[in-house]
Formats: C-alpha cells, structure tokens, sequence
C-alpha cells in the first residue's frame, strides 16, 4: 500500500511549485547500486523507495521525494519558502553557488518546512536536502527550523525533522554555528510546552547538525546505513593515529552505542511514524 | 618569561637595542641620553601602532599564546572559596573541563571552564582542553545544580574543539554538546559566558549558551579553524592566515554581527602580559552584568534567552508567494 503511495505521488508535488530535484532521479533504464554494484530497472528501483532491492542499500533522496513518500496526498504545505540566504562574510562565489545548487536540487535551500498530514494526524515537518549545499546550515536553515518548531507549537502538533547535512555552512562563518544554539533553545521551548519531537536522521547527518537539533528528539531514528557523527572520519584517523572500522558512525553504529532509539528501514518510515503520532494522541485526538 | 609573537619583533628589537644603549652608556663615558631618548619615543610609538592595529591572524596567535591565562586562573583572581566538584556521574571525570560552586562577592555561583594544560604534561592530562562527551555531562550536570539551587553560571570558553576522537564518537559528542545546547535554553538562572581564548565551533558552544556572551579583545570564536577552513577553501592548510581575516572571527566581527554582547578590553599585548591587572577588566564587566540580569525574573531570563539567539542570523525574506 505504501509502495502505491510512493509511485502514484512520484510526479505530484503536493501544493509545493519546485521542480522534482534533477540528481535524485537517476537518468537511465538501469541504474547501479553503488553498495553492491548491481544494476536494476530505474523505475523498480522508484517503485521500492529508492532502496537497492539487493542489499537494501537506501539511496539519498531530495526533500521533495521525502515529503512525498511519508506525508497524505495532497495535504503538504510549505512555510517561508521566501527565505533565502544572504552573504554575510562576502565569500567570493557564495551566491553563484547557492543558484547552482538551486536549479540542481529543485529546492531553495537546504531545507523544506511546512505543514502537512500523516494518516489524517497534522504535523509540522522538516526535511533537509543533502544535494543543497551538502544540506549545510546556515541562516535559512536555522530561521526556518526555528519558525516551523514555533509553527509546531502554535497548532500543538508534533514536530518531526528528517535530518541530511554535512553541518555548519563555513561559508556564513559563525553565524551558521549559532544555528545550533537557536535551534536547540527553539526546541527547548516547544518541549516545556509538551511538545513531541520526532528526528530522523538519514544519509549524512553530521558535525554541527548531528550535534543540535538531530540529536534532540524524545525519539531519535535513523535510516539503515546513514552515516552519522560529530567529528569527521579523516580528521578522528589523524588525530588518534589509527584506522577506523568500517562500520564506524553507521546508523548500526549509533544504535549498538545507544544514540538511537531504533532504525527504521524507508519502506516502514511512514507507517511507524504514524504510529508514534498516534500513540501521543491519545486523549488529544479532535 | 614572556614568550614573544611574531607581529611583536620589532618592538622587541627596538627593546633590545635601547637596552643595549644603556648598557654601553654605563660602561663608557659617552652621552647617549639624547639618543635613548628618541627610541623610547619610537618605542611608544611602535607599540601603539602594533598593539592597535591588531590583524586578525595577529589576535590568533595571541589566544593561542602558550602563557595565556586559563579558566583556572581568572577562578583564582574573581572568586574566593571555589570548591572544584568531579565527574559526570555516568562515565568518569574529564579534565579538560573544570566546573565547581564559589563566592562571588559574597554570592554562591557556579563555575565552569574549559581548561587548557600551560605544559606538555598538564596538557596530556587536560587533553589540551578539548572535552569529551563527559565532559560536557558534567558540565550539564553542575549547571542543573546551580538551577536548583538558583545561582548564577558563569562560563568560560577556551577551547579549539570538541575531542574528535573514537571514544568520544562512541559516547555520544553529538548527543552531549546538543544536550547542553538544549538545557541551557531552560534554566531560570543567569547564564554568563565569557570567550577568554579560542572559542572553537560545537565544543566551545557547548557551554557557550547565554544571557550575556562577551570576548576578551583578543580571542576568537568560528565555526571551523582557520587551518581547516584553509584546507578546505584552497585545500592549503598553511593559508590559515588569509582563512582568518575572511572568516569573521575577532571578537569586533561577532559584536558587529550581533552574536555577543561585549567585548572586555585586554591589557596591552594581551592578557598574558599582566594576568591580575585583566582580571580586574573582567571583574568589573561580570559584576555589572550580574546586577543588571538579577533584575529579570526567571521567566524573563529564558526569554531573553531565547531572543537573543532566535535573532542570530543573517537572510533575506521576501514577500510570502501565494500558495494555491
Ligand atoms: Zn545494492
């Protein structure tokens, strides 16, 4: 049933006016998986969430697509789409960027807010967009999240972030580090208020972001294989002078340390976060 | 013995060389008075011309100057009776923070620091303050003490980061700083952080959440050091200097930005120079913030709190699109 939703809402973008993102479609009848390099039709590939039905490798996905495979047909509705960044510390070639990366992602920024339905429950979701600026934060990222947590605490409904980004934006300096601290003081309040908070971390979630707001759910989830940390691999490798395993800072890594409450495969993601909204409606149900 | 800057070698040259007049002066039956006289002159011309016309890579090497006054010792000169408390009650005690209870003119307050080793030694134990998850657990852990007990906290940011280390990844660094982002959102008591060195990205924020924010004149505060903002702008980690000057970091571009309140003047070349003189600076920026924030309820100071920062960022906004 899940899979009907995805494909039937595959070309529909809801009441959002962006282009599907280019990137995430792969161009081609057949497309690799780049975990266990075997070819599949592209479009089986869409029809199963953009997950190598081989491995269960769980290719990136833009925003839009996220928005599209865990919300109601139909029921989204973006919020300050109008915000976009500035060039505080005049970074030669900031602004060409952020236009190129715009055509290329078919979203604004490195992340979409609004309002929109799970199984008829409203809720107020994030979703960040790793093929923007490597889904970095910096002064929209901060702003939205902060208005659409205060959205979220406005209507009372959950507030559920699917987190995708390499960190800090270096390009807006210290400002994007304070990001964090907005951010997490945003959250702060809205928990005070009761508020739930749901954080799903996919593919990377990292530095500056893994160490706010993706990290401060009452449930913190991942995707299978996400690569998920503070501090980055080469620079943990030359700082301690010894090579890291494999697995380490995976989403399998995260949950075997005690950082996740659990790791839900992309196939299952609407369906159990409907059933956290759910299990916190009781008793508040219109 | 002060261990001299680069930027500072002609004021040390000339130092010397006036040196060397009045030694000859004493020996020999020559008047050099009149010349001594000029190079004094010069001298006092040359440090102000130095010592105010600071560049940023300059305010660099003096945060990260190896005699630098550390948390520790501005605790010895501002408070009496401070009482250093252990551990984060979860996995173990991380020195490369100090946090405890004292007296601040007569008032309990608690105590919080990152603290920076001044030896080789001192530095392997401290792990040249750069925390690791429990280090931040304990400081969350002291902070939630001071709310309960309604005294205020007083930060004091000196690190080049968060440990990035297998340990720490692996006890949570993210979930530890993001934590205490979070809570020091919430408490109702004043919450005073003081940038006394190297303010670096997420382990410097992660006790850096505050009612008031100041630097001393010649730290610094980034989201990422200007040796890795290098590497990864012009993959040359040896172009820090030029990575400084662009990415906004004195303690002048943060106030200009909005991000802190104040900026506490440093004694000339640096607080290295004359630790108690600077401690006096500091006092009397701390003692006026405290009575002016004893003034805000409990309720106000979360609110103030949290203004403060929900207005950090720089954007453009257009008029809201018609959505169909
Ligand atoms: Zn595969």
């Amino acid at each position: 049933m899940l899979k009907d939703i995805f494909s039937k809402n595959k070309k529909k973008y809801a009441t959002i006016p962006v282009t599907p993102s280019k990137s995430d479609v792969p161009v081609g009848i057949m497309t690799k998986c780049p975990e266990c390099k075997k070819a599949m039709f592209t479009k089986e590939l869409e029809q199963h969430f953009m997950v190598c039905s081989h491995c269960d490798y769980h290719f990136p996905i833009g925003a839009i697509d996220r928005l599209n495979l865990v919300l109601d047909e139909g029921s989204f509705v973006e919020l300050d789409a109008q915000l976009e960044s500035e060039n505080p510390l005049s970074f030669p070639g900031y602004k060409e960027k952020l236009e190129k990366d715009k055509v290329k992602s078919g979203v604004n920024e490195a992340i979409v807010t609004g309002t929109g339905t799970i199984d008829n429950r409203l809720v107020v979701i994030a979703v960040m967009d790793s093929n923007f600026r490597m889904g970095s934060m910096g002064s929209v990222v901060g702003e939205k999240i902060k208005r659409a947590i205060e959205k979220a605490d406005e209507l009372k409904v959950p507030f559920i972030i699917f987190t995708a980004s390499g960190g800090a934006r270096m390009q807006e300096g210290v400002l994007s580090l304070m990001q964090m601290a907005k951010t997490s003081v945003a959250l702060k309040r809205f928990s005070d208020h009761g508020g739930l908070i749901i954080t799903v971390m996919t593919h990377p979630t990292t530095g500056g972001v893994s160490a706010s707001f993706a990290s401060l759910g009452d449930y913190n989830f991942a995707e299978p294989g996400a690569l998920i940390g503070f501090s980055g691999r080469r620079i943990i490798e030359q700082t301690i002078r010894e090579k890291l395993p494999d697995d380490f800072q995976t989403a399998e890594f995260q949950l075997q340390h005690g950082q996740l409450d659990a790791i839900i495969h992309r196939k299952d993601m609407k369906e159990k976060l409907s059933l956290i909204v759910e299990l916190h409606s009781y008793g508040g149900e219109e | 013995m002060v261990q001299e800057l680069e930027f500072e070698k002609p004021i040390i040259d000339l130092r010397k060389k006036i040196h060397e007049l009045k030694e000859i002066t004493k020996k020999a039956d020559v008047d050099l008075s009149s010349e001594i006289e000029k190079l004094e002159r010069r001298l006092q011309n040359l440090e102000e011309e130095i010592y105010f016309n600071l560049q940023p890579w300059d305010r660099v090497q003096i945060a990260r100057h190896p005699n630098r006054p550390t948390t520790l010792d501005y605790i010895d000169y501002l408070f009496e009776d401070f009482f250093e408390l252990h551990g984060d009650r979860v996995f173990g005690d991380d020195e490369a923070i100090v946090g405890g209870i004292a007296k601040y003119k007569g008032r309990p307050v608690t105590v919080i620091g990152h603290q920076r080793g001044k030896d080789t030694k001192e530095n392997i134990r401290r792990n040249f303050g750069m925390p690791h998850p429990e280090g931040y657990r304990k400081a969350l852990r002291l902070m939630k003490q001071a709310d309960k007990f309604n005294r205020p906290i007083i930060c004091f940011i000196d690190t080049k980061g968060a440990y990035p280390g297998k340990a720490a990844e692996e006890r949570g660094q993210s979930e530890a700083i993001a934590r205490n982002l979070f809570e020091m959102g919430g408490f109702t008591v004043p919450i005073i952080c003081i940038v006394i060195g190297e303010g670096g990205s997420g382990g410097a924020l992660g006790i850096g959440v505050g009612n008031r924010v100041y630097m001393l004149e010649n730290s610094i505060y980034s989201v990422i050091s200007p040796e890795g903002a290098a590497s990864i702008l012009w993959k040359d980690a040896t172009q820090a200097k030029r990575a400084a000057e662009s990415m906004k970091i004195t303690a002048t571009d943060l106030r200009e930005m909005g991000i802190i309140e104040g900026i506490i003047p440093e004694v000339r070349g640096g607080a290295h120079h004359n630790v108690e003189e600077q401690s006096k600076i500091i006092d009397s920026v701390l003692e006026k913030a405290l009575i002016e924030l004893s003034h805000l309820s409990q309720e106000e100071l979360i609110e103030q709190r949290y203004d403060k920062y929900a207005k950090i960022g720089v954007f453009f906004e257009k008029e809201p699109t018609e959505i169909k």
